[in-house]
């Protein structure tokens, strides 16, 4: 692939809400570049992964370790399975750097998460850092902040 | 017509030798009995003075479910105060924490307040001459929690002229904050990093008691933590060296043998802690420069004996925890019978390096936020056991494990690691402070 489109870079953010909707884990994960992060702040505004606590903040193995437990025969908080859904406004382009490899996405959305007889609403921004990588789109970060990601939570189990 | 109301007798039965009544989780007359005596009658971590350094600076929380306040006055010292406007009882801060300036100023009648609580002024004053005012509860301005103290940063509250002082409440227990603060080249912490808060709809007993629970581990977190090992087997083959997130999840699946050998300590009122002899702590690396600082503040005899106490969890009776070796206290606020607030809190140690509070961070992050696997693991046997003790085929909670009837006289001991001993301590305490004043 040469430098993406802005339509290929929403159709790569449309798509992976779909993956995650449709519980296909194993090519949601394939997403990832093989240093790519998914981040969560608990603060608003949050600039320090590190030295500031975060909801999140997976790297590859750990976000394989999440998707592995989700389908174990032993994860009791998974029986019965919870279930997603996204509601995505059309991804804006923030920043295009070609020669650089780098595009952001800005993608304000809601996730409902249900287990059982609960569902939870989050409205939440993604922020995707993407680049290409032997010639298809990959994600480098993306970050999701929570409108309300300092209040008292319940439980999240699956992936906004 | 009550049950439990008025009925100290009443209230004993619900705890056995080796059972609990399942009305000390489920019923609300019991759970509002908690909250007007066992919470006023123990003493309650209220917040750490780092929150508040200078004048004016404020923190609002709760005992039980009372508002609460902690302010540092202009003089440097730390009150406590009930977050309500005496006049009509609006709350005086509804921000988790701020800058009062030089005085509260209630935002409903502009009425206003010393940070020690007193009051400064009332508007139109003269409309209460005559009348009596000095004589009313309200003109003593914002009222005071009764007993406050401040051990080594960490205040302390209670609301009752019953119970034991601060001293006699915690004795030898104050020893696991000792070496938490100890663990600081300075001998200082500083809350860092911001507060984990996870709602569970569960008696907030159950997460006291889940940590001391040492035969847990390795079945609720098989899922988590075995998996995590699994994974890192795959992905690593023939690796030694862990990454920091499975050196930290690892150890949850330590044999039945590991937990026994772990030891359990317990103080009178209540207070316990796991991990005598070692703890999942105890393998973590080295963080460079660490020790060496250490070393140069404290000698290396001090230093390697402070670093060498590896406490698992220490339960501070009755709803404070605190873990020494990562730096992170939990505190587990009662909402209603079925339903509590966790908030998981951490530390910086001052003068320490950066990489502590990164792996203070990190196991907080991975064992405590609402996002966590393990606390999924937790949370859903917990809410499974709010549910099942509904079965009223048998209303008895079991905690017997390792009982021995000479144990009642013992006031401290250390035993086998995986005793249910502690959580029999916690229901004597729980039964003595409930009905000190029933």
């Amino acid at each position: 692939m040469n430098a993406p489109t802005d339509q290929d870079l929403i159709g790569f953010v449309v798509h992976e809400a779909r993956l995650i909707d449709q519980h296909r884990f194993e090519e949601w994960l394939a997403l990832f570049a093989d240093d790519g992060h998914y981040w969560m702040p608990l603060e608003w505004g949050q600039t320090d992964p590190r030295l500031a606590t975060s909801l999140m903040y997976e790297d590859k193995l750990l976000l394989q370790i999440r998707i592995e437990r989700l389908k174990g025969n032993r994860t009791f908080s998974q029986k019965p399975k919870s279930r997603c859904h996204h509601v995505l406004q059309v991804p804006q382009i923030d920043k295009r750097d070609e020669a650089a490899n780098e595009y952001v996405t800005w993608t304000p959305m809601h996730y409902v998460e249900t287990r059982l007889d609960e569902q939870d609403l989050y409205a939440a921004w993604a922020t995707h850092t993407l680049a290409l990588v032997d010639g298809k789109i990959k994600i480098k970060l993306k970050r999701v902040d929570l409108v309300n990601c300092d209040a008292a939570l319940r439980s999240i189990q699956l992936f906004m | 017509m009550s049950k439990y109301n008025g009925n100290a007798a009443a209230v004993r039965e619900l705890v056995r030798e080796t059972e609990v009544h399942r009305d000390v989780y489920v019923d609300q007359e019991v759970f509002e009995l908690e909250m007007g005596h066992l919470f006023a009658n123990t003493w309650i971590y209220v917040g750490h003075d780092s929150q508040v350094p200078n004048a004016g600076d404020y923190y609002g929380t709760t005992i039980g479910m009372q508002p609460i306040l902690m302010v540092r006055h202009s003089d440097g010292v730390v009150h406590v105060l009930y977050n309500r406007c005496p006049h009509k009882g609006t709350r005086i801060t509804i921000d988790t924490c701020g800058n009062a300036g030089k005085f509260f100023r209630c935002p409903y009648h502009a009425w206003s307040f010393k940070t020690d609580g007193s009051l400064l002024a009332i508007p139109l004053r003269k409309g209460y001459e005559n009348t009596g005012l000095e004589e009313s509860i309200a003109v003593k301005g914002i009222a005071p929690v009764r007993y406050v103290k401040n051990y080594r940063g960490f205040v302390f509250a209670k609301m009752s002229d019953v119970g034991p002082n601060f001293e006699d409440y915690f004795g030898e227990s104050l020893s696991t904050i000792d070496n938490m603060v100890d663990r600081s080249p300075a001998g200082r912490l500083e809350v860092a990093g911001g507060v984990l808060r996870y709602m569970h709809n569960c008696n907030w007993k159950m997460l006291v008691e889940n940590l001391t629970d040492t035969c847990h581990p390795m079945v609720a977190h098989e899922s988590s933590a075995g998996t995590a090992i699994e994974v890192w087997k795959r992905m690593a083959p023939g690796s030694n060296k862990k990454p920091p997130a499975v050196e930290i999840y690892a150890p949850f699946m330590s044999s039945y043998e590991f937990f026994e050998k772990m030891g359990i300590r317990i103080w009178r009122n209540g207070h316990g802690h796991t991990g005598v002899h070692h703890s999942i702590h105890s393998d973590y690396s080295a963080i460079p420069d660490y020790f060496d600082k250490m070393v140069a503040a404290y000698g290396v005899a001090r230093a390697k004996a402070i670093l060498d106490e590896n406490r698992h969890n220490t339960s501070y009776f009755p709803n404070f925890t605190v873990k020494g070796p990562i730096q992170s206290i939990r505190l587990f606020k009662p909402l209603a019978p079925d339903r509590t607030l966790a908030e998981s809190w951490t530390f910086r140690l001052v003068d320490a390096p950066d990489a502590l509070l990164e792996r203070t961070l990190t196991y907080n992050r991975l064992v405590n936020a609402p996002t966590s696997i393990v606390g999924h693991d937790d949370l859903e046997v917990y809410e499974r056991a709010q549910e099942g003790l509904h079965v009223d085929a048998n209303p008895w909670v079991n905690i017997q494990r390792l009982y021995d009837p000479a144990e009642v006289e013992q006031e401290t001991a250390v035993m086998n690691g995986t005793s249910e001993w502690q959580m029999r301590n916690q229901f004597r305490a729980w039964s003595k402070f409930m009905t000190m004043s029933i």
